[in-house]
């Protein structure tokens, strides 16, 4: 009871005011709000990576500098530069534009296939459940980088073949998810009141169930998007990523491996960056669901 | 009862087991201390049962827990002591509690499945209790178990020894849970709601069995519940609750006669009583609701809700309890400070009489309605044979009638069916075979999704679980907005919203509450949005399937009035589910006793409630708790489990467990339905005449014959 | 019961022969590119496409060449590979016993870790080592396993040159030599089992049962090894089954990296170099082992649960 003289006007203002207080939550977990800042660091950065970037990550200039060694033009390569002398800084600048622009979109084009499987399977039952299920059980037998090789084997690498095989291979665990959610959820009364004044599967699916699925679902979009990274970053690192010169964290890896007995920082640097971002990621999960747990 | 329990009025001769003394508990939160029961004293004689009553959180399960000294990491004991034999428990080690726990004090909890380990045999679960308290060879202890298992009346012990708990039914599987506690013979149990989880014929069997075994192995016994009726058939003495106090106390004849605390009297005018129906004697519920533990008021916790409140008197600090004078053996003490200027004869349950509602035309007809579910089964013999394929009969040949502005209530335990029927009802299932005709259509084989806009509105549905009612998802308005605009009541917006506006001013909720989310709404609350939902389209015809099963009392009492007031004002035909004969009682113009997916008796309140019976009828009757220690029973004790729906018995499906079993007939024989008067029809091949011979099953005293009528 | 596993084994079989004819249709068919292109190169002419084709039976109908693909492969007969020059078979073996070898080694450390530090703080949820078990595993977790690899020859290998940066083997089978790939797999990987194990034991912990043992009178002891243990671990149990599935994405990596002569590495280069006998036999075979470890991880569920075994 003490919750309602709390109530303003304000909690009913619109969704931008609903996003901040939600986010105000977060305040309740360190380790979300850690989470949080490690990704809104990367995302300023990749968003800012042409005006903040000191160099063009892909001018070749000065071979083999170590960190903080000076270029020519009165440049200094804050993190030296790699073995074709391109400067790593702006390079990895670059490259989490790559990252963070083809894991969300993987990612959501993934759960959008993935929830809506779900909730057909799980709501409708059946047949369709059957189907759905027998496939997915299929696709998850595969040990998922094995799957990657053989489809981008196959179809070749490049950017959308990137986000396709992902959503493949991640849309039937997204489904297993939401079915288990809508299994649960569909046996609820306010499911039933809503059959019994006649309203239709879709509008029972996407007005009284999904809304009551997002708590998980956020939780586990978090920690897939720090899989999507990863998985962008083994393609990469295995050669099966986006073709070159544009910078790529796992690739970057890939080319400087070699050399990292006499040059560490050129393998190191991008490495730091992928696990930073990673963890961004897991602890922003994390937190979520401590709070979550919480209420 | 045991007499040794007089306790230290006459003289106090035995040591007494329990003595809890000042105790104060709290719970440790975030948002900090939280004071969970204070100055509890308590005082347990050896062989006696104390009865512990209150609503949901009150403090009872805290203080049980208390005493098993067992409060969890963020629970601690702030005040008093809990002696046992002397001994006082907050000071013990944790090697001293396990050698009383288990061996001295045995506990019986509320969900008997949860309780047991689901992994381990219940032979294994049983054994360890004497191995580990007592030096015994496993041999003793085995044949030790056996026969506590034949105390509590399992039948082929030794099957149930080698079994899984999920093996066993609701009922077998507390009833090792009580053999579990007696196995070290144990001078003190304490039970903390063992029915609640039950089916009422079955919660009879064990009531009977927890009263049998105090008399026979002399254990003292601490007994909670919620439930008033249950307390009087197990208890010498009674304690009642409220946020976290004891209100009352007393020896439970001398308080459920004479009640002095408001509180009490307000409880008892909650719950319905056989003598009572809605139009003769309505609910009283109590006023507001109970406060958290953080907003309890200065001096009396029940002040802001109580009638006799007086300024200055009742707040001005916290007081003690006082003892009742009049009969010393009694022991009554009560907490109040103005009982002696209360006339408690004004209290006593039953609001002002009222006209009985007009009962219009025929508005449902059920005929022969069926409805099964086919079930695969995929056994490998079922392969072989090719059996895969079989009916479970949810429904079968279903006949009733309901009239405009009626009550029928639906009546039967779990899996007798009458759920189906509400899903085949409302269009959510479709019939196999037969009729319902409601408003002259037959809707018994037309899913929801191909019922006109029309059709829907008219049957709305009231639910059973307050917690999953609302989509917690959006707010209060748009919920019963939904509705309004579906069924198209309003059009345009602002008439819409005064609509809803409206509806809230039904359900007795302010208007603010349009803007709220369900979290931010008590049980009760939200019950009251669910019966506004179901009313917002006009309905002619509403059904409640357990409205208020899973409310506290006081809180019951309220919602139940609500859902009367609505229904007698919109002349509305309310379909009643439940399995509370009492609550049915009250509510009721016509019953339908169902068993099995069968109809087994159906018929006027008044024919349902005296002789001729269906046996089953019978039993269930004799099954119901009654608060009022002036009212008799007849017990009939059913044994065995309600078999399950998907292996019906054949012949009359009530045939396994039925106490006036004819013969062979009974399991070959579907029953034949014998009309015993005007809309009385009973299914049974006992003769009507026979069974007229029987007498009624619940004596009431006439009202002048009361002890109360002094 | 029976019913319960010849069913699972059924299911078993008829995902290996979905997966054996997409496996065919991706890479054995134009669905995907020409494959006399890819085993002869851009550059090679029609004819000599041609002259491939005919020797190799690829103007067969496609239906043809899957059934006796698939029947040779069940006898045995697993096919050339074009990189090598020998058969698959050949090929293929050694490499997989040294990635059991690998295997072994890494769950070998990952069980008992993850076990007992799981268990440990399921048992006392909020205690310090819960707390920095939680941390640990976000930690370990968010390092995908190129970079650990990375991290650690930076400090093992360059900097206290304590170990060799490469696993080649290449003078004989050297254990020193296992340390670092072992490593990279089981730090990446404890950290989910531990957490897993953590969760299971903490719900077990609530669980009312618990509640009875305690009361009871039992020791802390029996209610932990007796009646918590046993149904903690069912959880564990499946989700280390399902790690093997897991692992065999994780050694591509790793063999990768350091250079380690085992099935993951082989299967890579077969894909990068287009030798489709060796990768539809890699494919089938990891496939294999992940189909049948979940196999029998439904099957061990279902004897550890005995609310499924007797129902």
């Amino acid at each position: 009871m003490a919750l309602q003289t709390t109530i303003t006007g304000a909690e009913y203002g619109g969704a931008l005011v609903r996003a901040l207080k939600s986010f105000a939550l977060l305040r309740e977990s360190w380790i979300g709000m850690i989470g949080a800042a490690i990704i809104i660091f990367w995302s300023l950065v990749a968003l800012s990576a042409p005006w903040l970037a000191p160099l063009d990550p892909n001018a070749v200039i000065q071979a083999f500098a170590k960190p903080g060694a000076a270029g020519p033009d009165g440049v200094t390569f804050w993190l030296g530069t790699d073995h074709l002398g391109r400067d790593i800084l702006s390079r990895l600048m670059w490259g989490s534009r790559t990252v963070l622009f083809y894991a969300p979109i993987a990612t959501v084009t993934a759960y959008t296939v993935g929830i809506l499987m779900g909730l057909a399977a799980g709501y409708r039952g059946g047949l369709v459940d059957d189907i759905l299920s027998r496939i997915s059980d299929i696709i998850l037998s595969f040990p998922v980088l094995v799957l990657y090789i053989i489809v981008i084997g196959a179809v070749g690498a490049s950017g959308v073949n990137i986000i396709i095989a992902i959503t493949f291979a991640s849309a039937p665990g997204i489904m297993r998810i939401v079915r288990g959610l809508v299994l649960d959820l569909r046996n609820r009364d306010y499911v039933a009141a809503a059959q019994t004044r006649g309203d239709s599967d879709w509008r029972i699916m996407l007005v009284e169930i999904l809304p009551n699925a997002r708590g998980p679902l956020i939780v586990d979009a978090c920690l897939r998007l720090g899989y999507v990274i990863i998985t962008i970053g083994v393609l990469g690192f295995l050669g099966l990523g986006l073709p070159p010169p544009d910078p790529d964290w796992g690739g970057m890896v890939n080319e400087t491996r070699q050399m990292a007995i006499v040059f560490p920082h050129m393998t190191l640097m991008p490495c730091i960056a992928i696990s930073s971002l990673i963890l961004g990621f897991n602890l922003l999960a994390d937190g979520l669901r401590e709070i979550a747990l919480r209420d | 009862m045991n007499n040794s329990a007089n306790g230290s009025g006459n003289g106090a001769t035995a040591a007494p087991i329990l003595e809890c003394k000042d105790l104060c508990i709290s719970y440790y939160t975030r948002a900090g201390e939280i004071p969970a029961v204070v100055d509890f004293s308590l005082t347990v004689q050896p062989g006696e049962t104390i009865g512990i009553v209150g609503e949901s959180g009150c403090g009872k399960s805290t203080v049980a827990m208390a005493i098993m000294q067992y409060m969890g990491h963020n629970g601690g004991i702030t005040g008093g002591s809990i002696k046992f034999k002397g001994r006082d428990m907050t000071k013990m080690s944790e090697a001293e509690l396990r050698q009383l726990r288990g061996s001295e004090i045995a506990m019986i909890y509320q969900e008997p499945f949860a309780s047991l380990n689901p992994s381990l045999r219940v032979s294994t679960q049983l054994l360890e209790v004497p191995m580990t308290h007592e030096n015994i060879t496993r041999a003793e202890a085995r044949e030790r178990c056996m026969q506590v298992l034949r105390d509590v009346r399992l039948p082929d012990p030794a099957r149930v020894m080698n079994s899984y708990p999920h093996q066993l039914s609701g009922g077998q599987q507390q009833r090792v849970v009580i053999a579990m506690g007696l196995l070290s013979n144990p001078s003190l149990l304490l039970l903390d709601e063992p029915t609640t989880a039950l089916d009422v014929t079955v919660e009879a069997g064990i009531v009977k069995l927890i009263a049998d075994i105090s008399a026979k192995y002399g254990t003292s016994q601490i007994y909670i519940s919620h439930n008033l009726g249950l307390i009087l058939e197990t208890c010498d003495r009674v304690f009642v609750m409220y946020s976290g106090e004891v209100v009352e106390e007393g020896r439970i004849k001398s308080l459920f006669t004479w009640p002095r605390h408001p509180y009490t009297h307000g409880l008892f005018a909650c719950i319905p009583l056989p003598t009572a129906d809605k139009n003769a004697a309505p609910l009283r519920p109590i006023p507001g609701q109970l406060p958290l533990p953080h907003e309890r008021p200065v001096g009396c916790y029940y002040a802001p809700r109580c009638n006799h409140f007086k300024e200055g008197l009742c707040d001005a600090r916290h007081f003690p309890m006082e003892k009742v004078e009049g009969d010393e053996g009694a022991n009554h003490f009560v907490r109040c400070l103005r009982w002696r200027e209360i006339d408690h004869h004004q209290e006593a349950p039953g609001g002002d009489p009222r006209a009985a509602a007009e009962i219009g035309d025929c508005c449902l007809e059920v005929t022969d309605m069926q409805k099964y579910y086919p079930v695969k089964d995929s056994s490998l013999k079922a392969l072989f044979t090719g059996k895969r394929m079989r009916n479970v009969k949810a429904n079968e040949s279903l006949n009733f009638r309901a009239h405009e502005g009626e009550t029928v209530a639906i009546v039967g335990e779990s899996g007798c069916g009458k759920s189906t029927f509400a899903k085949v009802l409302m269009g959510l299932e479709t019939g196999t075979g037969g009729e319902i005709r409601h408003d002259g259509v037959d809707i018994a084989e037309i899913a929801v999704r191909d019922r006109s806009n029309r059709q829907i509105s008219s049957l709305q549905m009231v639910f059973q679980n307050p917690f999953d009612t609302l989509n917690p998802s959006h707010t209060i308005g748009a919920q019963i907005e939904r509705v309004v605009k579906k069924f198209g009541v309003e059009k345009n917006k602002a008439a819409v919203r005064e609509r809803v506006m409206k509806l809230l001013d039904t359900v007795k909720l302010p208007r603010d509450f349009y803007y709220r989310k369900p979290r931010q709404l008590s049980g009760g609350q939200k019950q009251r949005i669910g019966i506004a939902r179901a009313f917002a389209g006009n309905p002619s015809m509403v059904i409640a399937d357990e409205p208020v099963s899973a409310l506290d009392v006081s809180v019951a009492a309220a919602v139940t009035e609500l859902l009367t007031d609505i229904q007698r004002e919109h002349r509305t035909t309310l379909l009643f589910i439940s399995h509370d004969l009492s609550v049915v009682r009250y509510l009721a113009d016509r019953i339908v006793v169902m068993y099995l997916g069968q109809i087994m008796e159906r018929g006027t309140t008044e024919q349902i409630f005296s002789p001729p019976y269906h046996p089953y009828t019978e039993a269930l009757l004799s099954a119901v708790p009654i608060a009022d220690p002036e009212v008799t029973k007849r017990e009939i004790v059913l044994d065995g489990n309600v078999p399950s729906a998907m292996d019906p018995p054949s012949g009359c499906p009530f045939s396994t467990r039925c106490p006036r079993k004819i013969g062979a007939i009974c399991e070959t024989e579907n029953p034949p339905e014998r009309q015993a008067s005007e809309r009385h029809y009973i299914k049974c091949h006992i003769e009507l005449d026979e069974l007229r011979k029987v007498e009624e099953v619940i004596h009431v005293p006439k009202e002048e014959e009361r002890i109360r009528a002094e | 019961m029976l019913t319960l596993i010849l069913r699972r084994v059924g299911f078993m079989l008829f995902t290996m022969l979905v997966v054996s004819l997409v496996l065919f249709l991706l890479l054995d068919t134009e669905l995907a590119g020409d494959p006399a292109t890819r085993v002869l190169g851009q550059f090679a002419s029609e004819h000599q496409k041609e002259l491939w084709r005919e020797e190799h039976g690829y103007n067969r109908p496609v239906m043809v060449r899957y059934f006796d693909w698939v029947g040779s492969f069940v006898t045995g007969d697993l096919g050339i590979s074009n990189r090598y020059r020998a058969p698959v078979a050949e090929v293929l073996w050694p490499r997989l016993w040294n990635t059991a070898i690998l295997g072994f080694w890494t769950f070998a450390l990952i069980i008992p870790i993850s076990l007992v530090f799981g268990i440990l703080s399921g048992m006392r949820e909020g205690s310090v080592l819960d707390r920095s078990l939680s941390v640990t595993g976000i930690l370990t977790t968010s390092v995908p396993e190129f970079a650990s690899a990375v991290f650690f020859s930076s400090v093992f290998v360059f900097g206290l040159q304590w170990l060799p940066g490469t696993s080649g083997m290449t003078d004989g089978f050297d254990p020193v030599q296992l340390i670092l790939p072992v490593m990279v797999l089981v730090v990446y990987d404890f950290g989910y089992v531990a957490r897993m194990t953590r969760a299971s034991m903490a719900e077990v912990m609530t669980a009312q049962y618990i509640r009875t043992a305690v009361l009871k009178g039992l020791a802390y002891k029996t209610v932990i090894l007796r009646h918590a243990l046993r149904n903690a671990l069912i959880a564990p149990f499946t989700v280390i089954m399902l790690q093997i599935n897991w692992l065999l994405s994780g050694v591509i990596v790793v063999e990768f990296y350091f250079a380690y002569k085992g099935f993951g590495a082989l299967l890579l280069e077969a894909s990068l170099n287009n030798d489709v006998a060796l990768l539809e036999a890699c494919a089938m075979i990891a496939v294999a082992v992940a189909v049948g470890t979940q196999t029998l991880a439904d099957i061990g569920y279902t004897i550890l649960n005995p609310r499924i075994r007797f129902s």
